[in-house]
């Protein structure tokens, strides 16, 4: 009795962590020749914006007031959202590189 | 006596917008890949000036990043160039370019603190604003190659992008 329940446990566990992570995205958005592709993107809280920088200038993903991710030359940068709204975010460098995440709950 | 500074005001306006007017005359890839990267070079020796001179960090920041954009931007150019075999040529334009910057430098070289930190962020403003035009208006258009044509195509988003954060950097001395 004791050992069946110490088999399904740790099973009904993993289920639980698989069925969360399976929700959660990662939501990739390249950052190419001076614009942000997709520009707008749909996410839900919990998803990850991941940016992919191919150019060969480095460049940002700002929010005004509020947080910033550095996506210095070939690399890329994440963030994790964690809450609902709009997002409109912008490259502090160059601020004619614009980008919106609606985040849905 | 009211006369000269008016007189030196519109000698001062015909030189700025002297260089690129000679552009109109449709010009070639090799004189347009000298004008590009002249035109670089030239933003790249006024960041130094201010990274050298400028006490305030907004200032120093943003020079240093055109430093590193003009900088990869030329990189791109030189690399172009040489795949296409192409020799960049010097011409009216970019001689014109160049004088106009280095009376730019003197000028900016006499002033000191935030004089100097308007005056640059200023003239960074309207520099790029001028390339912007220049741009738009004679050196995409008369590109022949697509190669060429694309990079100055993305050049301008930069020189606009440049323009955007100047104006917000300008906005903040105020």
């Amino acid at each position: 009795m004791l050992s069946k329940l110490y088999f399904w446990a740790p099973m009904a566990l993993a289920l639980a962590m698989g069925a969360v992570s399976a929700q959660a995205e990662t939501i990739t958005v390249t950052v190419d020749k001076m614009a942000f592709s997709p520009a707008e993107i749909n996410a839900k809280v919990g998803d990850t914006v991941e940016w992919v920088n191919k150019d060969p200038f480095a460049h940002t993903a700002t929010v005004k007031g509020g947080w910033e991710v550095m996506l210095p030359v070939k690399k890329s940068g994440s963030i994790t959202l964690d809450k609902a709204g709009t997002i409109d975010y912008f490259c502090r460098f160059h601020p004619n590189m614009k980008g919106k995440i609606t985040v849905s709950p | 006596m009211h006369i000269r500074p008016l007189a030196a005001i519109a000698a001062l306006c015909l030189l700025t917008a002297a260089p690129f007017a000679q552009a109109a005359d449709k010009p070639t890839d090799p004189q347009i890949a000298h004008i590009a990267y002249t035109a670089g070079v030239i933003d790249i020796d006024a960041a130094k000036q201010a990274i050298k001179k400028s006490k305030n960090k907004d200032v120093v920041s943003f020079a240093k990043d055109m430093v590193r954009d003009h900088e990869a931007v030329n990189e791109q150019a030189l690399a172009l160039v040489k795949k296409l075999k192409v020799t960049p040529e010097d011409n009216a334009t970019s001689k014109a370019l160049t004088k106009a910057a280095k009376s730019e430098r003197a000028k900016l070289a006499k002033l000191k603190g935030a004089a100097f930190d308007k005056a640059y962020v200023d003239n960074e403003v309207a520099y790029h604003k001028q390339v912007d035009d220049a741009l738009k208006t004679s050196l995409i258009p008369s590109a022949q190659n697509a190669e060429l044509k694309s990079l100055l195509e993305t050049g301008l988003k930069i020189f606009e992008g440049h323009e955007q954060h100047a104006e917000m950097v300008a906005a903040g001395l105020k």
